[in-house]
């Protein structure tokens, strides 16, 4: 818009191996959420070269974009994001619908994520009648329903109290623990222990990257 | 396009907020209600208008003799002339594409003393001497006995049809009147049939105190000799009568020696002329139906569009949503489009039927008014057509009160779409 651009993001390096499940963390204007958005296609960088799976990202228009988004990504929003006038398993089938998935399969694949999340039971319910946990968890289905490559979670606990984010963050280990790779950007500390590897911003720079014990979040609940 | 899942998705979204759905509708509903009665209303006055036509032929036009307004050839001006039976024979000859050519022979008038005698019954009636052929160009109906025939030309005999006014005014009522003879100017003919004549210029009743009797026994008994009162002339249907009829015109000038440019000669009323000047009337009217009709839908059509865009705002962030999960543009366009026509076309389709209930109604009314009443209005109606028409009208306009919010939802960013609050 303006005349004057920002630069956010001043030169990352990293790598994330399949499997990994990596906290990207740093306080405010750090540049976390541009660089998940840039590696969720959301956004797109002024220049470096981005390989997901050995593709390389680059040059995107929005049909490119969005399929490359519905086949190799999930995402999970701090603030849930499902369509208020959908039920909790016709949010978990939308990316499934845009894959040109039938109907029937996409219900029982999406049924099938629901009882992944315990919502089996919530199926039919709006998101206006489940909780914050209990949407974000739809949310989390959602996000698994395409068989993703990787899953991308911004602030996925921002928005809940410290008993569900350790529930969703319980969630998220358990899908890791199946071998699913996900980032997960947070400046909650404790939160950003439950993962395997902390990656630290400041000023559009890495300043950290290291991997840490990892804190099961069972053990709180 | 047409999956079940892409209509339930536009039906949940449609019905998200039912009242504003049906606020909207109404503005397109409303617009081609308001198309389709006016043009119904139009069909319903050229009806009315036209049915004062009668059954008449249209591509007809009559010619009668006046008086030479210019010395012609050594004869003199305010000269009469009579049409001759040959003038018929002559214009078939040099005159192609005319379907029928009948010369007439009339009686009586309007306000003429009586004329028609049987028995202590009198009555004043038009009576014309015809050629059987008159029964195409002004239609009537037989309702017992038949028309005249060739037969009767030929053989000059005294017969009459005659109309169901003179039959009331002659016969007592269940008396059978084929058979009978009634007095013409003292000669006595015989009533061969009797008819019925729908509406002639309005004046239904008049139409029905006619006697019909064969040409050449009207012109013996009568002492017309071989003359002939006026013509009647019909052209083909790919023919039009109003490029013949110089044609005609000049060949009966060549016959009765009258100048080429004398115009008052020979008089002529041209029955598809007149009908063209009121087709054209309607083809105007129409237009200023249409115009209106187009008009108010456009109000309509500019409502669905200004809320297409407030939805399209509102759902910024679940197309932001949308986005993110792999909709591409094409698909989230296409909703809007389909959003947009389905609502445009839903609508509008409850305007036709709503207009076309309206329309039965009044034509139930109008059924119910005596069928003697002259009106100026009859069987108001919509054919196919419009239909299609306004269909048409429909789709276009849906698409394009979809074009502009459909572009807006795909131009912000999915990354902005989603931080919209």
């Amino acid at each position: 818009m303006g005349s004057n651009s920002l630069h956010v993001l001043k030169g990352i390096n990293f790598n994330v191996n399949e499997g990994e499940l990596v906290a990207i963390m740093g306080s405010s204007g750090s540049g976390k959420s541009t660089l998940l958005n840039i590696l969720g296609m959301l956004d797109e960088a002024d220049s470096g070269s981005y390989f997901l799976d050995n593709i390389p990202i680059k040059n995107l228009n929005e049909k490119i974009a969005a399929r490359y988004r519905n086949k190799f990504l999930g995402f999970i929003f701090q603030s849930f994001n499902l369509i208020n006038y959908k039920n909790a398993l016709d949010n978990v089938a939308m990316p499934l619908y845009y894959q040109g998935i039938k109907r029937k399969e996409r219900t029982d694949k999406a049924l099938h994520y629901l009882e992944k999340v315990g919502l089996a039971d919530w199926a039919t319910h709006l998101p206006n009648e489940l909780s914050g946990g209990q949407k974000q968890r739809v949310a989390i289905a959602r996000a698994l329903a395409s068989e993703p490559k990787v899953l991308l979670a911004d602030e996925p606990t921002g928005a809940l109290d410290t008993k569900t984010s350790y529930e969703v963050m319980e969630l998220i280990q358990g899908i890791n623990d199946e071998g699913k790779t996900i980032l997960i950007v947070t400046h909650e500390e404790d939160i950003a222990h439950m993962t395997k590897r902390i990656v630290n911003l400041k000023d559009g720079l890495i300043i950290d990257d290291g991997i840490v014990e990892q804190v099961r979040a069972k053990s709180y609940v | 396009m047409f999956s079940r899942d892409r209509w339930n998705e536009i039906i949940e979204a449609l019905t998200a907020n039912w009242f504003r759905t049906l606020l909207t509708a109404f503005g397109v509903c409303w617009g081609i209600f308001i198309l389709v009665i006016l043009l119904a209303a139009g069909k319903g006055l050229e009806n009315g208008v036209k049915q004062g036509f009668g059954d008449i032929a249209t591509n007809t036009m009559f010619m009668w003799t006046q008086v030479a307004s210019k010395p012609y050839k050594g004869l003199p001006k305010g000269r009469r002339f009579n049409f001759k039976i040959d003038d018929v024979t002559s214009i078939r000859e040099k005159v192609p594409g005319l379907l029928y050519i009948s010369p007439r022979n009339q009686l009586g008038g309007f306000g003429g003393t009586d004329n028609v005698v049987r028995g202590l019954n009198t009555g004043a009636f038009n009576v014309y001497g015809d050629y059987p052929e008159i029964i195409n160009q002004d239609p009537i109906t037989i309702t017992s006995g038949r028309f005249i025939n060739y037969g009767d030309i030929d053989n000059s005999r005294k017969v009459a049809v005659i109309g169901e006014g003179v039959k009331k005014e002659l016969f007592k009522i269940g008396e059978e009147p084929i058979g009978e003879y009634i007095k013409i100017k003292g000669v006595n003919f015989m009533v061969i049939g009797t008819y019925m004549k729908k509406s002639n210029n309005g004046d239904r009743e008049q139409g029905q105190n006619e006697i019909f009797v064969p040409f050449t026994s009207f012109s013996q008994a009568f002492n017309q000799a071989d003359n002939v009162g006026w013509m009647a002339i019909t052209a083909q249907d790919d023919q039009s009568i109003t490029k013949l009829k110089k044609n005609i015109i000049d060949v009966m000038k060549t016959n009765h020696t009258i100048h080429p440019e004398d115009n008052r000669a020979i008089g002529n009323f041209d029955l598809y002329q007149e009908f063209s000047k009121i087709n054209g009337l309607f083809i105007a009217l129409r237009g200023v139906a249409y115009f209106v009709g187009v008009l108010v839908l456009l109000s309509g059509i500019i409502g669905i569009s200004n809320i297409m865009l407030i939805v399209v705002k509102e759902r910024t962030k679940e197309i932001g949503i949308r986005r993110a999960l792999g909709a591409s543009p094409w698909s989230i366009r296409g909703q809007i489009l389909l959003e947009s026509i389905f609502l445009t076309i839903i609508s509008g389709m409850t305007g036709i039927a709503v207009s076309t209930g309206v329309i039965l109604l009044v034509n139930k009314i109008l059924d119910g008014i005596p069928a003697d009443n002259e009106t100026m209005f009859a069987n108001p109606s919509v054919d196919l057509t419009v239909v299609f028409v306004a269909l048409f009208i429909l789709i276009t306009s849906g698409l394009l009160a979809g074009l502009i919010p459909a572009q807006v939802a795909i131009k912000t960013k999915p990354i902005d779409a989603l931080r919209a609050e």
